[in-house]
């Protein structure tokens, strides 16, 4: 497969998907023709990110959760809220709060939320696991084995982030211990 | 007729979070709370949500004893303090402070999840026309007691209303139900949770029904799973080594 012929399907790829797709995903894919090593994946999709932005087309490829995935651009979004006629549902300040904690603490049993937050959270984080925001990582080994939750996939790609590593940094953040 | 209204305060989402606020109101020194003025504040608030009645949870009521314990603490000279857990503490608001430090911080970190929530408003996918294939659908973990008795109280939803007029033997037994759930999973590899139970079923036999099937995941002849939590619970015979 020459290397025009690599990005085109790529392109074909990541066109036809809503989900970011992962690079071992694209491998697989690719390997029929027993093609397609992660660098040249990885070039591959730079290229074609930067043909967009020479030819000032309306989209791009974005890295997030841990795939590439199109998406618009910003600036369009005016026009295709009109379209869509799309009324954002937003998270609210305790769901957001209780997320922050998971995301920076993980992975974390309930009760070490509500220590933090010094409030009740079950309706919370009920709430968190059905929307698939966090998810259920594991039993803590203490005494009545509580589960551990930690984020999501989906949790990256809603709030826009590649790795957990781009969550907004805070370097003093564990130097404070409440939960003895 | 009456109705309740319950409003949510969503300003004061928990105690912390009222404390918080009146600090940011009377530009104190979080390292530095004035416990006195703070806490008739506290309680004058907590007053107001009573008498707008207002859902005033528990925590609420909880640190308002946190808050006159401390104030009673300061009180006292340091010498004559119970000791605390912590001896080389000296400032009975150091708890609190850390705390609130620590949940200012995690507030601050919400907002700026919430800046990157406004962000993506913006911004749209491709919309699937086919759904990928699922990989497998990850772990597929034990199902838990709890999870089994609120499958449980679902089928005691729908059951069918006991004849209460006449006294009848026992016509379910466990025992007979153990042979009839194994007999079904010999036949079947793996039966929903819920298809256990026959639509219409009286309590007496839902009751029975379930007493076997925990019995015989007690036995381990049969295991529950489910492939994410809150998810249907399936079982299946486990594989005779």
């Amino acid at each position: 497969m020459s290397g025009e012929n690599l990005k085109n399907v790529i392109e074909a790829l990541l066109f036809s998907s809503s989900k970011p797709l992962g690079i071992p995903e694209i491998v697989k894919v690719l390997s029929v023709d027993k093609n397609g090593s992660r660098s040249e994946i990885k070039k591959a999709i730079e290229n074609l990110n930067s043909e967009y932005n020479e030819s000032g087309k309306s989209f791009f490829i974005e890295n997030i959760a841990g795939g590439y995935r199109m998406i618009t651009k910003p600036e369009y979004a005016e026009y295709i809220k009109i379209l869509y006629q799309v009324q954002p549902s937003r998270l609210s300040k305790p769901s957001l709060e209780t997320l922050a904690i998971v995301a920076y603490r993980q992975p974390i049993i309930k009760a070490d939320i509500e220590a933090i937050r010094g409030v009740n959270v079950d309706g919370i984080v009920k709430t968190l696991l059905e929307k698939d925001f966090i998810k259920i990582s594991g039993r803590k080994d203490v005494p009545g084995r509580p589960f551990l939750l930690a984020t999501t996939n989906k949790f990256l790609e809603y709030f826009g982030l590649k790795d957990l590593n781009e969550l907004p940094k805070i370097s003093e953040l564990r130097q404070f211990s409440i939960v003895k | 007729m009456t109705e309740d209204y319950n409003v949510h305060l969503e300003e004061f989402e928990g105690p912390l979070d009222l404390l918080l606020y009146l600090i940011k109101k009377d530009e104190v020194d979080i390292y530095d709370i004035p416990i006195e003025k703070i806490t008739s504040q506290y309680l004058e608030y907590l007053e107001l949500m009573k008498m707008l009645d207002l859902n005033v949870a528990g925590e609420f009521l909880v640190m308002a004893s946190t808050l006159m314990y401390i104030k009673s603490m300061l009180l006292l000279p340091p010498e004559e303090r119970p000791p605390e857990e912590d001896i080389d503490e000296t400032d009975p608001r150091a708890d609190l402070v850390r705390q609130l430090l620590e949940y200012k911080k995690f507030k601050e970190l919400a907002e700026q999840l919430q800046k990157k929530e406004r962000q993506r408003e913006d911004i749209f996918t491709r919309v699937a026309s086919v759904e990928l294939k699922d990989e497998g659908s990850g772990d597929i973990s034990d199902v838990g007691i709890f999870d089994l008795i609120s499958a449980f109280s679902e089928v005691l939803n729908v059951a069918g209303e006991e004849d209460l007029r006449e006294i009848f033997e026992d016509r379910f037994t466990v025992t007979d139900k153990l042979s009839h759930i194994t007999e079904i999973l010999k036949n079947k590899k793996s039966v929903k949770f819920l298809d256990l139970f026959d639509p219409g079923s009286h309590k007496g036999e839902i009751v029975v029904t379930f007493l076997a099937l925990l019995e015989l995941i007690r036995l381990k002849t049969i295991k529950a799973i489910q492939k994410k939590s809150f998810d249907n619970i399936s079982i299946e015979l486990v594989e005779s080594i």
